[in-house]
């Protein structure tokens, strides 16, 4: 099921499906943020945002507002 | 003598860059600026094996060549421009080794650039613990250089990297990725273009103006003219580059590392799952705070009273030893009560300072960031603003370049605009004082009330820069981009080493700088309250003789009579009352206006001011705190710090902008001088007009 990074719930894990959007900063990419690469919601901070991530071994906090240019594919683990 | 080699140390934040400089260079570092910017410039000498010589700079961390904030953009500067007396010979990229991929890309690309790189993989000691094994002869051979593995914390590995930086001749220039392959009609282009350039550095020089547009093209200017793709298209490439380098990476590490998942045993994930609960982690924050204040109070008490007695004791020992005289008297009672009042809160402000670059070191203070970020943003600022709000309790001037790493504009410039408001360590000499007199020793659940004050004004402080971020951010009409990535660090246990010597640094930077002013000004306030004109000063004692003839006063009493008559008609008297009208409502006499004056330059000053005042007034072998607590008001006669001008005080040094350094790092981070005039005015008369209130209200 492909969603946005944003729909995922704390836990659940998904992987990248596509970067490509003029809103990602190229920070993010940098940081690991790239297709193929498993993501998981490690924590949220009240209204959920913004979201504590682990890409890859890295841990990383992103705003809601980029986390819904970012698609990806949940896995049922 | 042989010529020094340059090294640059180079990587990404939180890798432990700064462990391994001060492991090679121990205490042969200075920290400056670069020229024209402020960011910080850390520089060492290092000893290398046969009596070869290294001069190593500790540069930003990064994580990629592609620049988006001011502090990245000293690195690419550096490394691009061969002309630069700093230019390394040979860079040593420093990677923590969990996180060995993500500083590989940044590895690459300085690869690219044909400069001698070593791999320096710190944190080795967690390698076991984190069921990492790497090949090492394999991914030497990958990324064509040498390896070395090191643990600043155990302190292994260090000898290796010397040895390695004296041979770094032997090191192949050779890159890893070949960039051009993204677009190779494009780089192919460039090449014939400039036929006499590294294609990759052009390239950088080129997206630079994409990333952030201030990259000095000193040798490649005229590559303004080829502009053959739009700034769209240029991101898209950088994208492609990106993602292969990282296939790079992945495949070499496919190989060259494993990672047993199963015995990593991570706390960080049980630690996290409390620091950043939506309720524990706020409390927790809260508790941290307050613990930190009650500390500042109870830890430095002891030295501070040694030290206060010690300078009183040092300024009635001048008097006695030295032959009398004008200079005697500048010594004891201009000089040594200047510097007494600022040397006695270094206790106070090392411990400051020593908590903060615990929270720093420990990984804490990103989490912080995290848990903030959705209230900042309600106030215009951003999670990352808190981090120049709590340093900012150190001290403004570092806290405002602390923003660079906003990826906002707006939300820049307002966390810039408020900063001045939190409570710096220059405040607290001020708060000390004035608490210290005006507030009651007792205990409320334990906590003192002074510590509860005190605790207070730093809330007040935090709640005037986030009320104003609030209106700023209504008034402010600035388009502009935001995103927000935070990188959340494991945390780490501190290096006593690194926090030791981060505060030294600062505690000596802030004296010595301070201790300048300071200086100077007491020498010349004490000019100015022992002479002056006229026949009300020159005939003082005859003056007050007469006038209190008909009361039978003790000769101590009279004698401080004369020295407060003489006091108030020297010329620092004559010029306080000047301004005593404006003064008064506040609930302040002459001798304080005089502080507030002097301490524009820097509100430590204020402390400093009385203490000068205070001792060429009276004689006596007295701290000065004691002589401030005995002082009436000449116009209530009644004591003239009482609960409400010292509240007043206090308020008035909370919102007021006191501070010339503060203002002149404002007007170089706007480049405008329209912002740090507002500022000055906009606080001067927020400040009077609260004072004005509070006292009003109080007396």
């Amino acid at each position: 099921m492909q969603v946005t990074l944003a729909d995922i719930k704390r836990g659940q894990q998904g992987i990248i499906i596509d970067v490509s959007s003029i809103h990602i900063p190229l920070k993010l990419l940098e940081m690991g943020c790239l297709p193929g690469n498993v993501v998981e919601l490690v924590q949220v901070a009240p209204f959920a945002d913004p979201m504590y991530l682990n890409i890859n071994g890295t841990h990383l906090a992103i705003r809601k507002e980029t986390a819904i240019h970012i698609l990806i594919e949940i896995s049922n683990v | 003598m042989s010529k020094q080699i340059n090294v640059a140390l180079i990587g990404n934040p939180n890798t432990g860059k700064t462990s391994v400089f001060n492991a090679l260079t121990g205490l042969n570092q200075k920290v400056g600026n670069y020229p024209g910017i402020t960011v910080e410039k850390k520089e060492g000498i290092c000893k290398l094996p046969r009596g070869v010589k290294a001069h190593i700079i500790d540069l930003p961390g990064t994580y990629s060549l592609n620049a988006s904030s001011l502090d990245e953009n000293v690195v690419i500067e550096l490394l691009l421009n061969k002309n630069d007396k700093d230019f390394p010979d040979v860079a040593v990229v420093v990677s923590d080794v969990e996180n060995l991929k993500r500083n590989l890309l940044l590895y690459t690309q300085i690869k690219d650039l044909e400069i001698p790189t070593i791999l320096a993989i710190n944190m080795s000691d967690r390698m076991n613990y984190k069921g990492i094994q790497l090949d090492i002869p394999y991914l030497e051979k990958e990324l064509k250089t040498k390896i070395a593995l090191i643990s600043t914390r155990k302190n292994k590995g260090i000898n290796q990297l010397k040895e390695l930086i004296a041979n770094y001749k032997e090191l192949s220039v050779a890159p890893c990725v070949n960039a051009s392959e993204i677009d190779t009609d494009y780089f192919d282009k460039l090449r014939q273009a400039f036929p006499n350039q590294l294609l990759y550095k052009l390239w950088l020089v080129i997206t630079q103006d994409v990333n952030f547009g201030k990259v000095d093209r000193n040798e490649v200017d005229a590559i303004n003219s080829f502009k053959t793709k739009s700034k769209a298209d240029l991101k898209r490439l950088q994208q492609k580059e990106t993602i292969k380098r990282y296939q790079f990476i992945n495949n070499t590490l496919k190989k060259g590392q494993t990672i047993d998942l199963n015995s990593a045993k991570d706390l960080r994930i049980r630690l996290d799952r409390i620091l950043t609960h939506k309720v524990w982690g706020y409390l927790i924050f809260f508790v941290i705070l307050l613990t930190i204040f009650q500390a500042i109070y109870d830890w430095a008490q002891v030295p501070m009273e040694l030290i206060d007695g010690a300078f009183a004791a040092l300024s009635e020992w001048t008097k006695n030893a030295m032959p009398q005289g004008v200079f005697t008297d500048l010594i004891a009672e201009g000089v040594i009560p200047g510097l007494g009042g600022i040397v006695i809160f270094i206790p106070q402000i090392a411990f400051l300072f020593l908590f903060i670059a615990v929270l720093e070191e420990s990984g804490y203070m990103s989490r912080v960031v995290f848990l903030m970020d959705r209230i900042m943003r309600r106030f215009g600022l951003s999670g990352k603003s808190v981090v120049p709000l709590i340093s900012g309790t150190a001290c403004a001037i570092p806290a405002i370049m602390a923003t660079r790493n906003i990826e906002s504009w707006k939300e820049r410039l307002i966390t810039i605009l408020v900063t001045p408001f939190t409570t710096c360590s220059a405040r607290l000499p001020v708060y000390l004082i004035i608490i210290e007199l005006v507030i009651p020793e007792g205990r409320f659940l334990g906590l003192g009330y002074q510590p509860l004050t005190l605790m207070l004004l730093y809330l007040i402080g935090f709640g005037a820069a986030v009320g104003s971020a609030w209106i700023l951010n209504k008034i402010l009409k600035i388009k502009s981009k935001t995103f927000f990535v935070v990188e959340m660090p494991n945390y780490k246990l501190p290096l006593f080493k690194n926090v030791a010597l981060t505060v030294l640094e600062k505690t000596k930077s802030f004296v010595f700088g301070a201790g300048k002013i300071i200086l100077a000004i007491s020498i010349v306030l004490w000019f100015l309250a022992s002479y002056g004109p006229g026949e009300d000063f020159n005939n003082a004692e005859a003056i007050v003789t007469t006038q209190y003839a008909s009361e039978n006063m003790s000769e101590a009493d009279l004698n401080q009579k004369i020295a407060s008559h003489k006091l108030e008609h020297s010329f620092i008297g004559i010029t306080g009352r000047a301004i005593e009208p404006a003064i008064t409502p506040l609930g302040y006499d002459w001798k304080i206006g005089i502080a507030i004056v002097s301490s524009f330059a820097a509100r430590e000053v204020f402390v400093g001011t009385l203490a000068t005042i205070y001792s060429v007034e009276n004689d006596d072998v007295d701290t000065i705190t004691n002589r401030m607590a005995k002082d009436t008001n000449r116009a209530t006669g009644g004591k003239l710090f009482t609960l409400a001008s010292g509240i007043s005080l206090l308020l008035f040094y909370a919102f007021a902008m006191q501070c010339m350094s503060t203002l002149a790092i404002v007007k170089r981070e706007t480049n405008s001088w329209k912002w740090p005039t507002l500022q000055l005015i906009i606080m001067t008369i927020f400040a009077y007009i609260v004072a004005l209130i509070a006292f009003q209200f109080l007396k």
